[in-house]
């Protein structure tokens, strides 16, 4: 069955609730545009590029690409490079939430533990490492998170909706617990220092430019590779077994393997954003896979918005200026009150985060927009 | 279940704890016996702050991952009582009053605004438990705040055959567990409220259908989970002490009781309750650094097996 016969299955399915997003190919205007290219000779990826990149796409690109050149080393690398890190483990959420009903906890223990991997097998200050390249330890920590996850998703997907979050806290919890106490592996509450960013092509990966290009690469890459995802035959499946795991189960369709694979894939992304994130820091401890950390990432998805993976981001933008200017405005030590207030706020005025409110502002003062599905629904 | 399935199970469980207890019994009958007693102990603390817990999510499919907070608040509230009035019994009844208070105005004000959207009050709760855990932090500060136990339970109990001394307060948690349970279990099977909770698990719009005022039962059953919370806070503000992040710890370990035990039901998480205590308190009397380890391959155990816990039913 074709991506196409089945956006028109979920269509006319009932709807299960009132937040359910809509595909992104149902929010597209009713009849696209007359293509005024399309009698050109120009390669097809072309065409297809120049249909979908709008002014703003090449605004935002151009934006990032200037960020480094123009901001200081310090909003580079502490409030630019650090977004893109969190932006990336959070979109590892929004993912999973956003598109397969999954609300995990435990990203940031996939996160914690492609960073441990890499502080456990690389070089650290710490006499425990193995010391290996950095060319075999960073693909093997990817591995390892990309089967934890693997395993965190076979654990919780037996059980659905409500459970999965007690299910991947209690195993995130647990895992913070294990490195706080384990000294022969883990090194304890101590941790590792010193876990740098290798120098290759006589670049020092660690230095705020180079750095913040490099997590910008990873972020452009996790957010085009979730935008391919979702329209895949894989990524229809997975919204139909959010939409209605029981009629996809009837169709055919095996639903545990169809979410363990989202976990995977969720894993791949947090394990990226988990190696960046130990070079950002140049350590990681137990405080870095704590129940603070689990419960921010969700924070921050939930704050920029889980139907589109560009919240993610914006979220994490959102925390990061929060962390890093609301300090100047409060006392230091009240920023958590700050955060679970506006965590609050949002949950409870506006459940789909700032893309939510975006949306709703555009409905008031915007230019008329035309919401309806391209196919027919009931 | 065949009965040579449920044979296979029991032996396959039974069979490495019963030679392990052997071992142990032999190799030290003290410390054996000690530590069972402060696991039973231990998971009598645990089952009376998830049975709170498990009551809450039984009832309105709410998890409410602000429970430990309320912990958290009922242990420091005892601890100001106790303080001012001297009185260990007036602290415990006002721990239980404030946690139950804080609970009822997060049910009316803000969860009952958003009825059936589970993951949604799930989230709310997760921002409440962030700003409680902040302010309980900017008021009583970060320090370690600890309880006397009442004068006529301080000091060790002395000859006990083979333990020879022991805790009286910690015995006394034996009691407070098992007092707990009766009194839910008399509430739950012996009252019409109780009654009406029952109703109410097995099918919500049927008991609204019947004329019972569901809003009511919804408030009473959170304050109650709420103050079991506080209860248990002011109980363990004793012999754990209080510090920012024992809110957490307790969350976690009624969230592994629940799994364990099956959400929803009391029995399940008495059972789920002295299944983790013995777990924790073993793993750290014999093997220190992997006494998680043990809870965690329980939990795996548990759900690869019963996937809604021991006395789950499906939903």
């Amino acid at each position: 069955m074709n991506a196409a016969k089945w956006r028109r299955a979920m269509n006319t399915g009932p709807t299960t609730g009132p937040t359910r997003p809509l595909p992104r190919a149902a929010t597209q205007p009713a009849k696209p545009a007359p293509d005024p290219y399309a009698d050109s000779s120009a390669p097809r990826w072309l065409k297809a590029l120049w249909r979908t990149v709008s002014p703003r796409h090449v605004f935002v690109l151009a934006l990032l690409l200037l960020v480094p050149f123009v901001a200081s080393p310090f909003v580079t690398y502490q409030v630019a490079a650090q977004s893109l890190i969190l932006g990336l483990i959070a979109l590892s959420l929004s993912f999973l939430a956003g598109y397969g009903g999954i609300v995990s906890l435990a990203q940031m223990t996939v996160a914690g533990i492609a960073g441990y991997a890499v502080a456990v097998l690389g070089a650290s200050g710490t006499a425990s490492s193995l010391g290996w390249h950095w060319g075999l330890v960073v693909p093997l920590a990817l591995l390892i998170a990309v089967v934890c996850s693997t395993l965190v998703g076979w654990l919780s997907v037996r059980t659905d909706g409500i459970y999965t979050i007690m299910i991947t806290l209690a195993i995130g919890v647990a895992f913070y617990y294990l490195v706080l106490q384990n000294y022969s592996v883990f090194n304890g509450f101590q941790g590792f220092q010193k876990v740098y960013p290798p120098t290759v092509w006589g670049i020092s990966w660690r230095s705020p430019m180079p750095f913040y290009f490099l997590c910008l690469f990873w972020a452009l890459a996790g957010y085009f590779a979730i935008q391919w995802l979702v329209r895949t035959p894989f990524g229809i499946a997975l919204q139909g077994t959010r939409d209605n795991a029981r009629r996809m189960n009837s169709l055919g369709f095996n639903v545990t393997a169809t979410r363990v694979l989202a976990y995977a894939v969720s894993g791949l992304l947090a394990g990226v954003g988990g190696v960046l994130l130990v070079w950002y820091n140049g350590l990681i401890s137990p405080g870095s896979v704590g129940t603070g950390w689990l419960i921010n990432v969700l924070v921050i998805a939930v704050l920029g918005g889980m139907k589109h993976p560009i919240g993610a981001f914006l979220g994490a933008i959102v925390f990061i200026l929060l962390q890093t200017f609301a300090i100047d405005l409060i006392d230091r030590e009240r920023f958590n009150l700050v955060i679970g207030g506006v965590f609050l706020a949002i949950v409870l005025f506006s459940p789909d985060g700032l893309l939510g409110l975006w949306a709703k502002l555009r409905m008031h003062f915007g230019p008329s927009q035309v919401l309806t599905s391209t196919t027919q629904r009931r | 279940m065949t009965r040579n399935e449920r044979f296979a199970t029991w032996l396959l469980v039974g069979g490495p704890i019963a030679v392990f207890s052997v071992w142990a019994l032999a190799d030290n009958t003290r410390l054996y016996l000690v530590t069972l007693l402060n696991s039973l102990t231990l998971a009598s603390l645990y089952f009376i702050v998830a049975s709170g817990f498990t009551l809450v999510f039984g009832l309105m499919r709410n998890v409410n991952l602000a429970h430990g907070s309320l912990y958290l608040l009922g242990g420091y509230v005892g601890y100001v009582v106790a303080r001012e009035t001297g009185w260990w019994i007036i602290a415990l009844a006002a721990g239980f009053l404030a946690a139950a208070i804080a609970g009822l105005l997060i049910q009316v004000l803000i969860l009952r605004r958003m009825q059936g959207q589970e993951l949604r009050q799930t989230m709310v709760t997760i921002g409440l438990s962030i700003v409680i855990a902040d302010l309980l932090l900017m008021v009583f500060t970060g320090q370690v705040h600890q309880m006397e136990a009442p004068s006529f339970l301080q000091g060790p109990i002395r000859d006990i055959p083979l333990i020879k001394a022991y805790s009286a307060y910690r015995l006394s948690l034996l009691g407070f567990g098992i007092a707990i349970g009766l009194f839910l279990w008399w509430l739950l099977n012996r009252t019409l409220v109780g009654s009406m909770i029952r109703a109410g698990v097995d099918d919500r719009a049927m008991l609204a259908a019947a004329g019972v005022n569901v809003n009511l039962v919804f408030a009473v059953t959170f304050a109650l989970g709420a103050g079991l919370a506080g209860l248990g806070g002011v109980i363990g503000a004793v012999e754990l002490s209080m510090v920012p992040g024992e809110d957490t710890r307790l969350l976690l370990a009624s969230l592994i009781v629940v799994i364990v035990g099956g959400m929803g039901s009391v029995t399940g998480a008495a059972i789920g309750a002295a299944i983790l205590g013995l777990a924790e308190t073993y793993g750290l009397a014999y093997a220190p650094t992997y006494s998680v380890v043990f809870t965690f391959v329980i939990l795996i155990v548990v759900l690869a097996f019963r996937p809604r816990g021991i006395m789950g039913r499906p939903a």
